[in-house]
């Protein structure tokens, strides 16, 4: 497809050919870039004048449990004047995970980073403020993880006491 | 000859204390609607004209646990949210009565999830508990004949110690 290719085309022009992955999955773009390279991508994507990716819809995790890189941040963002949903994905390899903030790019990625932090347990580097969105502050981990039970675990979350 | 002509004709009535301020409590029972989710909305319409909570006495609906001696838990309770619902309890004056409206409020539902808490009986004193998923506006006017039958039963002299808790002030 047209647009789809000049999209690829100028993200490889700005990042470079060897620090992106393109996949065209269902008919949906996602461009997997090196983790280094993210926010020159994003403020590329939103500032380019033939591009203008100006809305940022999601950001949001994936834990695959038994890769080696564990985690993925995905985001998704929004051209108005492409009229064109593409997928931005970072892999997250070592510990601690961290990745840099688009927050500052994107004012709604802030509570959307938010919410990943509190559900998957990454850090967004320079984020204006990053606490917990669900869980209430003091809760030791992060739900959305493999390793964490359906049930969650007896004791972190306190319960009033039950009057007699 | 009506009843009213018996009445004004022999002008009293016998009865217990016990019996006449059971009745008035029973009677005008003042829910608190601790409305959190889906079941709200059928707790609202137990209070439209259809189906008319205020046969029971129960149409005043107070949005300060100050003024209630009922709380209606309409809807899934969350960890984070039972440190509040717990709070919103304490502040009602005693006596004081509990309804766990639906599954989710009973029990968890079908939410068998870390962040729900599987039934409110484990930081609250339930009375009642009204069955269903949401339960229809019947079965929770059900509910309250059943706390209304088991406020008839008390005694005036059951409250007489009960001294109301000092609230604790926390960070959640």
């Amino acid at each position: 497809m047209e647009v789809k290719e000049f999209i690829v085309q100028k993200v490889k022009e700005c990042v470079g050919e060897a620090n992106v992955e393109v996949t065209d999955a269902f008919g949906d773009l996602s461009i997997t870039v090196k983790k280094e390279k993210l926010l020159e991508l994003a403020r590329f994507l939103k500032e380019n004048n033939e591009l203008e990716f100006v809305m940022c819809k999601d950001v949001t995790a994936v834990d695959w449990a038994t890769r080696k890189k564990r985690f993925t941040t995905v985001y998704h963002i929004y051209s108005f004047k492409l009229n064109f949903t593409l997928r931005v994905k970072v892999n997250l390899d070592e510990e601690p995970y961290q990745v840099e903030s688009v927050a500052p790019i994107w004012e709604s990625a802030n509570w959307y980073e938010r919410e990943t932090f509190d559900m998957y347990g990454i850090e967004f580097l320079n984020h204006p403020d990053l606490r917990r969105m669900y869980m209430p502050e003091g809760f030791q981990y992060y739900p959305l993880r493999k390793d964490f039970p359906v049930m969650g675990i007896p004791g972190s979350l306190p319960l009033p006491q039950k009057p007699e | 000859m009506g009843l009213e002509a018996k009445l004004t004709q022999d002008g009293f009535l016998t009865t217990t204390i016990d019996a006449v301020v059971s009745w008035a409590r029973k009677s005008s029972v003042w829910p608190m609607p601790m409305g959190i989710s889906c079941c709200a909305i059928e707790m609202i319409a137990a209070a439209d004209p259809k189906y008319d909570i205020a046969r029971f006495g129960s149409e005043v609906m107070r949005f300060t646990p100050r003024q209630c001696d009922l709380m209606i838990v309409a809807g899934t309770v969350t960890y984070k949210m039972a440190q509040v619902v717990r709070r919103i309890y304490d502040q009602m004056p005693e006596p004081k009565w509990v309804i766990a409206m639906g599954a989710c409020t009973s029990s968890g539902g079908m939410y068998r999830s870390y962040s729900v808490v599987q039934g409110i009986d484990q930081f609250l004193p339930v009375d009642v508990y009204a069955a269903g998923c949401p339960p229809r506006p019947e079965n929770l006017l059900n509910a309250l004949m059943t706390i209304q039958d088991k406020i008839g039963k008390t005694r005036a002299r059951d409250f007489q110690d009960i001294i109301q808790p000092k609230l604790e002030i926390t960070n959640n």
